[in-house]
């Protein structure tokens, strides 16, 4: 045992807080599922397990964009909605083939991650060449973008395969796919996806966000990671020790594309219709408030932002129309408080050891 | 003849869009940030003149400069409360700090308003009949084409000549520098904030009159493009704005009336992106190479 405690004693500041963050996630989703089994939730707390999966993986992936590699992304839902996507064509094309559900949602998981990875190398090899604002904003225009192409999308499976179709004239229906007697309509253009069979569940979502921890954590934490932070920190410096500027950016850009891609699948396959309206700007944004509420680069941060500011609007349901306001309100009073020189000095006051501890850090 | 319809109806569309690029270009310009609050001043604004007009009854052109009286104060007090206070703050603490403004305002018009969206006449009403009735343009059109020209002439000279839009070309340039000059910063931007607000809100009457609709997200979409085309042009430079704006409408109203409606904004927005990975600086941008 006094073994052990110095061992744990020697391990290395970020370590220990990594190991918390598994532990933490672990501890919950233990708490969570013996409520559950126990049926202390009702069922509009039941309903938000699997989105808070999905927008904790979504924070923490886009952490890795904007809090490690320093570029803002404003078109991280375009991402979720490649993924969400393209797991329910995956899910609803294996029905019959793939009959066992949790192996079915684990396929279209790894697709929609694998779909959204592509989607982001072609974004981001162009892309990634801008700078700052002008990044955020062909980010931004990408998820515009991908939300009007799905929009356009009828999709039908019947026994001879999948049918696509794109209906630019917008003139098309779900009859123009020509599907047979046993055929069915996955997604119906402006409709969206609709009699999706619902396979998403709350330990899917647990391993999902594990998933993305491993992937993110253990990416920061590298040989590859400390190259992608040195380039966040400094660009010039990073290209004149030899650090090949593009090739970190993909890494980081693709890994965050991917993992959402993955969030977006199972959260696709969490609701049995979908539109993709529901990943436009301000779920991007959303998202974005997430991680820079939690913390930029800090993992554990996200997470928790994620998960209380999911929750935060339900529980203000009771002011009903206030409740985006007050909302609002938070959000614009969290940042004056966290970042404005008179209110920290304030805050400095109430507990000075803690903020030189920050000071450090930044 | 259809063509030019379309090209018409395009130019006064990215007319509008084009006041609106001007209010994100100039503050974009001189306070560095994305104020994405702008769109929905331009909400409030288009409600303030719907108000003045059908509950107070005040004349048009009266309720349109309620509405700018209105949007101008309101621009200030959001500066003076919410940017000003993070003037040294990292700039993603001061965007995220502008969306909270802007679910404010959405949220806020929401409550007073309610959601419904409401059918906003034409300030201006009649249409002008062209070669033999071939050609019809709607005056309205012609007074957002017109007032377009006249505020970016306005403001150019604003920029170039005054006293005032020498302290904003001093400030975007170098604040510190333009401190040490004797220019009071703070004073520079209030100002800049005060023009963009007043431009979004004569934005805001043209807009709706445009769509003939009004709800508390009317401004967000517009909001959003006209940023991209301040982009488009070179974010930071007011030709750029104006460039960007007309280029803007004028796309999606072909897109929209000759490739698909659907796909009209994602045409427009596909079309920045290329128009960046060509010139990363935006059409009239300058690029300004890092030196280290």
């Amino acid at each position: 045992m006094a073994k052990l405690t110095t061992k744990f004693k020697s391990l290395k500041k970020t370590t220990k807080v990594d190991f918390a963050t598994y532990l933490g996630v672990i501890a919950v989703f233990i708490v969570v599922t013996v409520l559950q089994n126990g049926g202390m939730l009702n069922r509009k707390t039941l309903g938000l397990l699997v989105p808070i999966c999905c927008y904790m993986s979504m924070a923490v992936s886009l952490n890795l964009t904007v809090g490690i590699l320093g570029e803002l992304s404003l078109g991280h839902a375009g991402f979720m909605s490649v993924g969400a996507f393209s797991g329910v064509i995956v899910s609803q094309s294996l029905l019959t083939a793939v009959p066992n559900a949790p192996v079915r949602l684990a396929i279209a998981m790894v697709v929609g991650a694998i779909f959204a990875a592509i989607v982001g190398l072609l974004v981001g090899t162009p892309v990634l060449r801008l700078q700052g604002d002008y990044l955020a904003i062909v980010t931004l225009a990408f998820g515009e973008i991908i939300a009007d192409l799905i929009n356009c999308l009828l999709v039908g499976y019947d026994a001879s395969g999948l049918h696509i179709l794109f209906n630019v004239s917008g003139t098309k229906t779900i009859d123009d796919l020509g599907l047979d007697a046993t055929g069915y309509a996955i997604i119906k253009g402006a409709q969206g996806a609709t009699g999706t069979k619902t396979i998403a569940g709350l330990t899917a979502g647990f391993i999902l966000v594990m998933v993305t921890l491993i992937i993110v954590l253990n990416l920061t934490r590298s040989r590859a990671g400390r190259a992608i932070m040195a380039i966040r920190d400094n660009p010039i410096a990073a290209q004149s020790v030899g650090l090949n500027l593009t090739k970190y950016k993909l890494m980081a850009f693709v890994t965050s594309a991917a993992l959402a891609g993955a969030a977006g699948a199972l959260y696709g396959l969490n609701y049995s219709s979908l539109q993709s309206v529901k990943f436009n700007f301000n779920t991007s944004i959303l998202v974005l408030v997430f991680v820079v509420l939690g913390g930029l680069g800090n993992i554990w941060g996200s997470l928790l932002s994620a998960a209380a500011l999911t929750i935060l609007p339900e529980a203000l349901r009771q002011f009903a129309d206030y409740r985006m306001l007050v909302y609002a309100i938070v959000l614009i009073f969290v940042m004056l408080a966290t970042n404005n020189p008179q209110f920290k000095a304030f805050f400095a006051k109430l507990l000075p050891r803690r903020h030189s501890a920050e000071e450090k850090e930044v | 003849m259809e063509f030019l319809s379309y090209l018409i109806s395009g130019i006064s569309l990215g007319s509008v869009y084009a006041i609106i690029a001007l209010g994100y270009t100039m503050v974009y310009g001189i306070a560095k940030m994305l104020n994405f609050a702008h769109g929905d001043v331009i909400m409030v604004g288009g409600y303030i003149s719907f108000c003045a007009m059908f509950y107070l009854g005040l004349p048009n052109i009266v309720a349109v400069l309620l509405a700018v009286v209105v949007c101008t104060v309101l621009g200030i007090v959001i500066e003076r409360l919410a940017y000003k206070p993070l003037r040294s703050a990292p700039s993603l603490a001061v965007l995220i700090t502008a969306i909270g403004v802007s679910y404010f305002l959405q949220n806020s018009a929401l409550l007073i308003w309610k959601a419904a969206a409401r059918v906003y006449p034409p300030v201006v009403e009649g249409t002008a009949s062209l070669f033999g009735g071939q050609l019809s343009i709607s005056y309205i059109s012609l007074l957002t084409i017109a007032v377009c020209v006249v505020i970016m002439l306005a403001l150019t000279t604003f920029v170039n000549k005054s006293k005032m839009g020498k302290a904003m070309r001093a400030c975007s340039e170098d604040k510190a520098a333009a401190q040490l000059m004797g220019i009071n910063v703070n004073a520079t931007i209030s100002a800049t904030f005060a023009i963009g607000s007043a431009l979004a809100a004569i934005a805001g009457v043209l807009l709706c009159s445009f769509n003939t609709s009004l709800m508390p997200t009317t401004g967000s979409m517009p909001g959003i493009k006209a940023f991209t085309a301040a982009v488009f042009g070179g974010i930071g430079s007011i030709p750029g704005a104006f460039l960007g704006g007309l280029l803007l409408g004028i796309i999606e109203a072909l897109a929209k009336a000759y490739i698909s409606t659907t796909l009209a904004n994602a045409i427009v927005f596909a079309v920045l992106i290329v128009v960046l990975l060509v010139k990363p600086a935006g059409l009239l941008g300058r690029y300004v190479p890092e030196k280290v």
